[in-house]
Protein backbone atom coordinates (compact mmCIF):
# COMPACT_ATOMS: atom_id res chain seq x y z
CA UNK A 1 0.00 0.00 0.00
CA UNK A 2 1.04 3.54 -0.56
CA UNK A 3 -0.14 6.49 1.45
CA UNK A 4 -1.59 9.38 -0.48
CA UNK A 5 -2.03 12.72 1.21
CA UNK A 6 -5.08 14.86 0.58
CA UNK A 7 -5.46 18.53 1.39
CA UNK A 8 -8.46 19.16 3.58
CA UNK A 9 -10.70 22.17 3.51
CA UNK A 10 -8.76 23.79 6.35
CA UNK A 11 -5.41 23.33 4.70
CA UNK A 12 -4.48 20.54 7.10
CA UNK A 13 -3.37 17.35 5.49
CA UNK A 14 -5.43 14.23 5.78
CA UNK A 15 -4.03 10.89 4.85
CA UNK A 16 -5.82 8.08 3.12
CA UNK A 17 -4.31 4.72 2.38
CA UNK A 18 -4.66 3.84 -1.25
CA UNK A 19 -3.82 0.73 -3.17
CA UNK A 20 -1.47 1.49 -6.06
CA UNK A 21 -3.60 -0.29 -8.64
CA UNK A 22 -6.70 1.77 -8.02
CA UNK A 23 -5.64 5.39 -8.29
CA UNK A 24 -8.21 7.46 -10.13
CA UNK A 25 -7.74 10.20 -12.67
CA UNK A 26 -7.00 13.41 -10.75
CA UNK A 27 -9.73 16.00 -10.75
CA UNK A 28 -8.32 19.39 -11.76
CA UNK A 29 -11.01 21.23 -9.76
CA UNK A 30 -9.85 19.99 -6.36
CA UNK A 31 -6.75 19.99 -4.21
CA UNK A 32 -5.72 23.63 -4.53
CA UNK A 33 -2.00 24.23 -4.66
CA UNK A 34 -0.36 26.57 -2.18
CA UNK A 35 -0.23 29.13 -5.00
CA UNK A 36 -4.00 28.85 -5.47
CA UNK A 37 -4.50 29.14 -1.71
CA UNK A 38 -2.36 32.27 -1.49
CA UNK A 39 -4.27 33.60 -4.45
CA UNK A 40 -7.54 32.89 -2.62
CA UNK A 41 -6.35 34.94 0.37
CA UNK A 42 -5.53 37.85 -1.94
CA UNK A 43 -8.90 37.65 -3.67
CA UNK A 44 -10.75 37.51 -0.33
CA UNK A 45 -8.75 40.49 0.99
CA UNK A 46 -9.51 42.48 -2.17
CA UNK A 47 -13.21 41.52 -2.05
CA UNK A 48 -13.41 42.55 1.62
CA UNK A 49 -12.05 45.96 0.73
CA UNK A 50 -14.83 46.40 -1.85
CA UNK A 51 -13.37 44.93 -5.04
CA UNK A 52 -16.46 43.39 -6.66
CA UNK A 53 -14.44 41.80 -9.47
CA UNK A 54 -12.37 39.90 -6.91
CA UNK A 55 -15.51 38.47 -5.34
CA UNK A 56 -16.84 37.51 -8.75
CA UNK A 57 -13.59 35.69 -9.43
CA UNK A 58 -14.16 33.68 -6.23
CA UNK A 59 -17.67 32.86 -7.48
CA UNK A 60 -16.29 31.77 -10.86
CA UNK A 61 -13.81 29.57 -9.08
CA UNK A 62 -16.25 27.74 -6.83
CA UNK A 63 -19.68 27.89 -8.49
CA UNK A 64 -19.37 24.41 -10.03
CA UNK A 65 -18.33 22.82 -6.73
CA UNK A 66 -21.01 24.64 -4.75
CA UNK A 67 -23.64 23.54 -7.26
CA UNK A 68 -22.41 19.95 -6.91
CA UNK A 69 -22.68 20.27 -3.13
CA UNK A 70 -26.21 21.69 -3.14
CA UNK A 71 -27.30 19.12 -5.75
CA UNK A 72 -25.79 16.31 -3.69
CA UNK A 73 -27.60 17.41 -0.54
CA UNK A 74 -30.98 18.39 -1.95
CA UNK A 75 -31.14 15.99 -4.93
CA UNK A 76 -33.50 18.54 -6.46
CA UNK A 77 -32.42 20.89 -9.24
CA UNK A 78 -34.63 23.84 -8.26
CA UNK A 79 -33.62 23.69 -4.59
CA UNK A 80 -29.96 23.26 -5.55
CA UNK A 81 -30.04 26.39 -7.73
CA UNK A 82 -31.74 28.47 -5.04
CA UNK A 83 -29.42 27.21 -2.31
CA UNK A 84 -26.34 27.94 -4.41
CA UNK A 85 -27.50 31.43 -5.32
CA UNK A 86 -28.45 32.32 -1.75
CA UNK A 87 -25.15 30.93 -0.47
CA UNK A 88 -23.13 33.22 -2.74
CA UNK A 89 -25.34 36.24 -2.00
CA UNK A 90 -25.12 35.64 1.75
CA UNK A 91 -21.38 35.12 1.63
CA UNK A 92 -21.09 38.43 -0.25
CA UNK A 93 -23.28 40.24 2.29
CA UNK A 94 -21.40 38.76 5.26
CA UNK A 95 -17.91 38.80 3.82
CA UNK A 96 -16.72 41.34 6.38
CA UNK A 97 -17.56 38.87 9.17
CA UNK A 98 -15.30 36.21 7.60
CA UNK A 99 -12.30 36.20 9.91
CA UNK A 100 -10.00 34.04 7.82
CA UNK A 101 -9.56 31.39 10.52
CA UNK A 102 -10.58 28.78 7.93
CA UNK A 103 -10.28 28.75 4.17
CA UNK A 104 -12.83 30.94 2.39
CA UNK A 105 -14.00 27.83 0.52
CA UNK A 106 -14.70 25.97 3.79
CA UNK A 107 -16.67 28.94 5.07
CA UNK A 108 -18.63 29.03 1.80
CA UNK A 109 -19.32 25.29 1.99
CA UNK A 110 -20.80 25.74 5.48
CA UNK A 111 -23.14 28.47 4.25
CA UNK A 112 -24.14 26.46 1.17
CA UNK A 113 -24.69 23.27 3.18
CA UNK A 114 -27.00 25.14 5.55
CA UNK A 115 -28.95 26.66 2.66
CA UNK A 116 -29.31 23.23 1.06
CA UNK A 117 -30.32 21.56 4.33
CA UNK A 118 -32.96 24.19 5.01
CA UNK A 119 -34.59 23.38 1.68
CA UNK A 120 -34.21 19.65 2.16
CA UNK A 121 -35.93 19.81 5.55
CA UNK A 122 -38.79 21.85 4.09
CA UNK A 123 -39.31 19.42 1.24
CA UNK A 124 -38.77 16.22 3.21
CA UNK A 125 -39.37 17.07 6.89
CA UNK A 126 -39.53 13.45 8.01
CA UNK A 127 -36.39 12.28 6.27
CA UNK A 128 -33.77 14.40 7.94
CA UNK A 129 -33.09 14.29 11.62
CA UNK A 130 -30.58 16.10 13.76
CA UNK A 131 -31.08 13.49 16.47
CA UNK A 132 -28.19 11.28 17.41
CA UNK A 133 -28.53 7.94 15.65
CA UNK A 134 -29.83 4.93 17.54
CA UNK A 135 -27.15 2.36 17.02
CA UNK A 136 -27.46 -1.35 16.66
CA UNK A 137 -24.16 -2.99 15.93
CA UNK A 138 -25.44 -5.72 13.69
CA UNK A 139 -27.42 -3.52 11.35
CA UNK A 140 -24.33 -2.14 9.68
CA UNK A 141 -22.31 -5.32 9.39
CA UNK A 142 -21.64 -5.71 5.64
CA UNK A 143 -23.53 -8.47 3.91
CA UNK A 144 -22.67 -8.90 0.23
CA UNK A 145 -18.92 -9.49 0.23
CA UNK A 146 -17.65 -10.22 -3.27
CA UNK A 147 -14.42 -9.42 -5.10
CA UNK A 148 -14.53 -6.27 -7.22
CA UNK A 149 -13.03 -5.54 -10.56
CA UNK A 150 -9.71 -3.84 -9.61
CA UNK A 151 -10.34 -0.85 -11.90
CA UNK A 152 -14.10 -0.23 -12.13
CA UNK A 153 -13.43 3.24 -13.62
CA UNK A 154 -12.18 1.52 -16.76
CA UNK A 155 -15.28 -0.62 -17.05
CA UNK A 156 -17.63 2.30 -17.41
CA UNK A 157 -17.50 5.44 -19.53
CA UNK A 158 -17.30 8.64 -17.49
CA UNK A 159 -20.96 9.57 -18.02
CA UNK A 160 -22.04 6.05 -17.18
CA UNK A 161 -19.97 6.10 -14.00
CA UNK A 162 -21.50 9.46 -13.07
CA UNK A 163 -24.98 7.96 -13.50
CA UNK A 164 -24.06 5.10 -11.20
CA UNK A 165 -22.71 7.48 -8.54
CA UNK A 166 -25.81 9.69 -8.82
CA UNK A 167 -28.06 6.68 -8.53
CA UNK A 168 -26.41 5.22 -5.44
CA UNK A 169 -26.04 8.52 -3.59
CA UNK A 170 -29.66 9.38 -4.38
CA UNK A 171 -30.76 6.24 -2.57
CA UNK A 172 -28.78 7.06 0.56
CA UNK A 173 -30.79 8.53 3.43
CA UNK A 174 -30.38 12.35 3.56
CA UNK A 175 -28.68 12.47 6.98
CA UNK A 176 -26.05 9.91 5.93
CA UNK A 177 -25.69 11.49 2.50
CA UNK A 178 -25.09 14.98 3.89
CA UNK A 179 -22.32 13.84 6.22
CA UNK A 180 -20.69 11.80 3.46
CA UNK A 181 -20.80 14.71 1.00
CA UNK A 182 -19.27 17.16 3.47
CA UNK A 183 -16.55 14.79 4.68
CA UNK A 184 -15.62 12.75 1.64
CA UNK A 185 -16.54 14.92 -1.34
CA UNK A 186 -15.95 18.43 0.04
CA UNK A 187 -13.25 17.22 2.46
CA UNK A 188 -14.34 19.13 5.53
CA UNK A 189 -12.84 17.81 8.74
CA UNK A 190 -14.99 15.85 11.19
CA UNK A 191 -15.15 18.91 13.47
CA UNK A 192 -16.10 21.26 10.62
CA UNK A 193 -18.82 18.86 9.50
CA UNK A 194 -20.18 18.62 13.05
CA UNK A 195 -20.18 22.40 13.31
CA UNK A 196 -21.85 22.88 9.92
CA UNK A 197 -24.63 20.42 10.73
CA UNK A 198 -25.02 21.21 14.42
CA UNK A 199 -24.43 17.60 15.47
CA UNK A 200 -21.77 16.00 17.67
CA UNK A 201 -18.43 14.67 16.46
CA UNK A 202 -19.41 11.05 17.41
CA UNK A 203 -22.62 11.47 15.38
CA UNK A 204 -20.60 12.60 12.35
CA UNK A 205 -18.27 9.61 12.73
CA UNK A 206 -21.13 7.17 13.12
CA UNK A 207 -23.04 8.52 10.12
CA UNK A 208 -19.92 8.65 7.98
CA UNK A 209 -19.12 5.00 8.72
CA UNK A 210 -22.66 3.94 7.89
CA UNK A 211 -22.75 6.08 4.76
CA UNK A 212 -19.49 4.62 3.49
CA UNK A 213 -20.63 1.05 4.18
CA UNK A 214 -24.01 1.61 2.57
CA UNK A 215 -22.43 3.15 -0.53
CA UNK A 216 -19.95 0.27 -0.75
CA UNK A 217 -22.83 -2.15 -0.63
CA UNK A 218 -24.78 -0.24 -3.30
CA UNK A 219 -21.72 -0.06 -5.57
CA UNK A 220 -21.12 -3.79 -5.13
CA UNK A 221 -23.76 -4.68 -7.70
CA UNK A 222 -21.96 -2.54 -10.32
CA UNK A 223 -18.34 -3.28 -9.48
CA UNK A 224 -18.26 -6.96 -8.57
CA UNK A 225 -16.13 -9.17 -10.76
CA UNK A 226 -17.88 -10.64 -13.78
CA UNK A 227 -20.69 -8.06 -13.67
CA UNK A 228 -21.48 -7.16 -17.28
CA UNK A 229 -22.33 -3.53 -18.04
CA UNK B 1 -9.72 -7.80 17.17
CA UNK B 2 -12.63 -9.57 15.47
CA UNK B 3 -14.56 -8.70 12.28
CA UNK B 4 -17.01 -6.46 14.17
CA UNK B 5 -14.10 -4.54 15.66
CA UNK B 6 -12.64 -3.98 12.20
CA UNK B 7 -15.93 -2.63 10.86
CA UNK B 8 -16.34 -0.40 13.92
CA UNK B 9 -12.88 1.13 13.34
CA UNK B 10 -13.03 1.06 9.53
CA UNK B 11 -13.53 4.81 9.02
CA UNK B 12 -10.85 5.72 11.54
CA UNK B 13 -8.50 3.25 9.84
CA UNK B 14 -8.96 4.55 6.31
CA UNK B 15 -8.72 8.16 7.51
CA UNK B 16 -5.45 7.36 9.30
CA UNK B 17 -6.97 8.28 12.68
CA UNK B 18 -6.08 5.09 14.61
CA UNK B 19 -3.25 5.00 17.10
CA UNK B 20 -0.38 2.71 16.22
CA UNK B 21 -1.34 -0.17 18.56
CA UNK B 22 -4.92 -0.27 17.29
CA UNK B 23 -3.77 0.01 13.68
CA UNK B 24 -1.39 -2.92 14.12
CA UNK B 25 -4.08 -4.99 15.78
CA UNK B 26 -6.48 -4.28 12.94
CA UNK B 27 -3.87 -5.08 10.32
CA UNK B 28 -3.07 -8.39 12.07
CA UNK B 29 -6.74 -9.30 11.61
CA UNK B 30 -6.65 -8.24 7.95
CA UNK B 31 -3.64 -10.51 7.50
CA UNK B 32 -5.83 -13.57 7.92
CA UNK B 33 -9.37 -12.36 7.10
CA UNK B 34 -10.09 -12.13 3.40
CA UNK B 35 -13.62 -10.75 3.87
CA UNK B 36 -12.50 -7.84 6.05
CA UNK B 37 -9.64 -7.08 3.65
CA UNK B 38 -12.13 -6.86 0.78
CA UNK B 39 -14.46 -4.62 2.78
CA UNK B 40 -11.61 -2.29 3.76
CA UNK B 41 -10.27 -2.05 0.18
CA UNK B 42 -13.73 -1.59 -1.34
CA UNK B 43 -14.70 1.09 1.19
CA UNK B 44 -11.48 2.96 0.40
CA UNK B 45 -12.27 2.64 -3.27
CA UNK B 46 -15.81 3.93 -2.69
CA UNK B 47 -14.46 7.06 -0.97
CA UNK B 48 -11.88 7.61 -3.71
CA UNK B 49 -14.39 7.34 -6.51
CA UNK B 50 -16.75 9.90 -4.99
CA UNK B 51 -13.89 12.12 -3.86
CA UNK B 52 -12.49 12.23 -7.40
CA UNK B 53 -15.83 12.75 -9.12
CA UNK B 54 -16.09 15.80 -11.34
CA UNK B 55 -18.26 18.70 -10.21
CA UNK B 56 -21.60 18.54 -12.03
CA UNK B 57 -21.83 20.86 -14.99
CA UNK B 58 -23.38 24.16 -14.03
CA UNK B 59 -26.07 24.87 -16.63
CA UNK B 60 -25.41 28.17 -18.42
CA UNK B 61 -28.86 29.59 -17.62
CA UNK B 62 -28.31 28.89 -13.91
CA UNK B 63 -24.93 30.58 -14.08
CA UNK B 64 -26.40 33.64 -15.80
CA UNK B 65 -29.10 33.93 -13.12
CA UNK B 66 -26.51 33.62 -10.37
CA UNK B 67 -24.29 36.34 -11.81
CA UNK B 68 -27.25 38.63 -12.53
CA UNK B 69 -28.41 38.29 -8.92
CA UNK B 70 -24.88 38.96 -7.73
CA UNK B 71 -24.57 42.09 -9.89
CA UNK B 72 -27.88 43.39 -8.50
CA UNK B 73 -26.60 42.80 -4.98
CA UNK B 74 -23.35 44.58 -5.77
CA UNK B 75 -25.26 47.55 -7.20
CA UNK B 76 -27.43 47.71 -4.06
CA UNK B 77 -24.29 47.85 -1.96
CA UNK B 78 -22.87 50.68 -4.05
CA UNK B 79 -26.00 52.82 -3.92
Amino acid sequence: MIRATLMTGTGQRRSLDRTPATLSIPNPHRLPSSVALADEHLLVAAAKSGDAAAFEELVNRYEHKIFRLTMNITRNREDAEDAMQDAFLKSYSHLKSFQGDSRFYTWLVRIAANEALMRLRKRRPNQFSLDEPVEGEDDFMPREIEAWDPTPEQRYAQTEMQEILNDVIDKLEPDFRTVFVLRDVEELSTEETAQALGISVPAVKSRLLRARLKLRQKLNQHFRKGESN
Amino acid sequence: MNCKGVIRELSNYIDGDLDLAMKQELERHLGHCEDCTMIVDQTKKTVEIFCDSEPVALPSDVRVRLHNALHRKMQENLS
